[in-house]
């Protein structure tokens, strides 16, 4: 179990307050200046040690996304773009940084846009987080009186402005070009890559789109040293990570740990254990709705890590823990997901926008066993065919929980339509 | 689509809104004003009543200097805005997966039993939609009034909500489960206090920083 000392977020409930005074106690904003003065190759070659990969689910590793911007800013402005619009389904962490941990989140935004040469930084909030825009206003409000941020930043030399800005409901709009089209006030239809943001983003300007998270925990990886972040988790899977447990556990909750924490202990320690014992356990969604779905026979020793759920045909992503007990009607469970996908195909690309739609309609079929055996290997081939046929990765979202649970779930699905 | 009405009054800012709105406008460069869209398309569905009717929308478009269609195309698209009316309490109830294994479709017939219809607003001024998932999900079953959430509901939280809202008395937001936001209702989880952290981060190796000293 993580020890209190490792916490980054010490704050993450909220049992204390929110407000500055009560941040810089438990070390927020501590020596910011001299983290700055170390300049801002220094930054970028501490983060890439410390091997932070990014906690939005791609898992890239951030510094050198940061090292992708140009090094001098010529005649467009550099932008750093936090995507804090949190709606993977499972996903629900950067809300509470947002409203208990703000300091520490705009203090990230302050060395990070600093680290890229960016004068200015939106934080895109999905509209639906209302109190937590306010909260997260406020504390800017308060930084900005303290001299931490604005003109001359923590007396750094460096001039920085942070806007909250929000979004109305769409979580295509948490795809990072969908959320600069959104951001320049369009639609939030996905851009083909390249250019990349990097040195095409926002209002055509190098921009960089990190999630909320991972700019978080970057003040505290500078202050403690790469060699502590990375003395934590596994190789190549680093540090700590918020872990969001939902579903059948007898408490779910948000909780910090070690990367490569074994999923049992986390359930176990954390999260009250599977509602009806580890052995009551179906399947868990492992990092949030996009993921393939593991049954619990995969489950025993899983190692919580990017790796580890790679090679497993499922992955990390957010860290969005879906646990599933053995009362699920698991086809039903994934149906769902395809309903939400469908919902959310933004409409842009053909394959997402019929081929959801599609997907969704035989999966609620399947629900309710009115289907035949053959459709299972035609929904399989569909699938294949909207993945990687896309401009984003909505598509390939969509097709992998339904390619995860034929996998793994098929005789299910069998014995429905045989029923 | 659904038809977009009209309100009987032509729609303008009020003086507070105006201020808002112009607040907004400030946060992006020249030229750049139209990134402000969402948020004052937002002030405006607020200050009528949680829609946006076809007035508002010729309004905005004038405010911004913009075509029309485009105001139109940002208020289809995105769903927190309604073209209809809702009710005066709008319930938005997640039904995703995390919601819908902790018992999200219970609440569903709840609603449609006391409210009616999804969309449709009751007499006592109440209305209802499903919505995807909230982004609250160590909290579900969770479901947005206004602007908001209200956690870890039962059936008979639901019920509760409702009949204080229908009886004018106030609501609690947050979890109905009495504990602290999403932590676990865990009594092995100690939650540190303010000393407690602070002495931790005093105490903390700042090798980041001694490294520019030595």
């Amino acid at each position: 179990m993580l020890k209190n000392e490792d916490k980054i977020f010490t704050n993450i409930y909220g049992a204390n307050s929110s407000e500055i005074s009560a941040a810089i106690r438990r070390g927020n904003w501590d020596s910011t200046k001299t983290l700055l003065s170390k300049g801002k190759d220094w930054i970028i070659e501490e983060l890439k040690a410390s091997g932070l990969r990014g906690r939005g689910g791609a898992g890239f590793p951030t510094g050198l996304k940061w090292s992708f911007m140009p090094k001098e800013v010529k005649d467009r402005p550099h932008y750093l773009v936090v995507n804090a619009d949190e709606s993977e389904p499972g996903t629900c962490k950067d809300r509470e940084i947002l409203r208990n941990e703000p300091h520490q989140f705009i203090e990230g935004c302050l060395i990070a846009s600093f680290a890229m040469s960016a004068n200015v930084c939106y934080v895109y909030v999905r509209g639906e987080y209302v109190n937590e825009r306010y909260s997260l206003q406020k504390a800017i409000d308060e930084a900005y009186e303290a001299g931490f941020i604005g003109k001359n930043a923590c007396q750094s030399g460096w001039d920085f402005d942070i806007y909250v800005h929000h979004g109305a409901g769409a979580y295509i709009c948490g795809e990072e070009t969908a959320l600069l089209e959104s951001l320049e006030g369009k639609k939030g239809m996905p851009r083909l890559k390249p250019p990349f943001p990097a040195n095409c983003g926002l209002y055509g300007c190098p921009t960089t789109v990190n999630n909320v998270e991972s700019i978080a925990v970057t003040p505290e990886i500078l202050r403690r040293g790469a060699e502590w972040f990375s003395s934590l988790g596994k190789p190549n899977n680093t540090g700590t990570k918020l872990f969001c447990i939902s579903g059948h556990v007898n408490t779910p909750c948000n909780v910090e740990e070690e990367m490569g924490i074994t999923l049992r202990e986390l359930l176990e320690k954390h999260a009250g254990g599977v509602r009806g014992g580890w052995d009551n356990l179906l399947a868990v969604i492992p990092g949030g709705s996009s993921v393939p779905c593991l049954p619990a026979d995969l489950c025993q020793n899983l190692s919580m890590d990017f790796d580890t759920l790679k090679e497993l045909n499922s992955g990390l992503g957010t860290a969005a823990v879906i646990v599933m007990d053995k009362s699920t009607d698991i086809v039903g469970a994934i149906a769902r997901l395809s309903y939400f996908y469908k919902h959310e195909s933004c409409g842009q690309c053909t394959p997402c926008r019929e081929g959801t739609g599609w997907m969704w309609r035989v999966m609620d079929r399947m629900t309710k066993g009115d289907a035949s055996i053959d459709e299972i290997d035609m929904l399989q081939e569909v699938t294949k065919q909207v993945e990687g046929h896309t401009i984003c990765a909505l598509g390939d979202a969509a097709a992998w929980p339904i390619q995860g649970l034929i996998r793994h779930f098929r005789h299910e699905i069998e014995n429905r339509i045989n029923k | 689509m659904t038809e977009n009405k009209k309100n009987n009054n032509n729609f303008s800012f009020t003086k507070e809104n105006l201020l808002l709105a112009e607040r907004e406008l400030k946060k992006y460069p020249k030229g750049r004003e139209g990134s402000a869209i969402i948020s004052i398309l937002w002030i405006a569905q607020r200050q009528n009543k949680g829609w946006l009717s076809s007035d508002i929308i010729d309004y905005i478009a004038k405010f911004l200097d913009l075509p029309q269609i485009r105001v139109m195309e940002i208020a289809t698209f995105y769903t927190m805005f309604n073209l209809n009316p809702v009710g005066a309490h709008h319930f938005q109830i997640c039904g995703t997966t995390p919601c819908m294994l902790s018992g999200s479709e219970k609440l569903k017939s709840l609603l449609r039993e006391e409210i009616g219809e999804q969309s449709s607003v009751s007499k006592d001024n109440l209305s209802w939609v499903e919505v995807e998932c909230l982004g609250a999900c160590c909290n579900a079953p969770v479901i947005q009034i206004n602007d908001d959430y209200y956690e870890d509901l039962a059936v008979t939280d639901l019920k509760n909500i409702i009949d204080d809202l229908r009886s004018k008395k106030e609501i609690k937001p947050g979890s109905y489960k009495d504990r602290l936001s999403s932590a676990p209702d865990n009594k092995n989880i100690k939650i540190l206090t303010e000393d407690e952290i602070e002495e931790i981060a005093k105490n903390r190796t700042k090798p980041g920083l001694e490294a520019k000293n030595a």
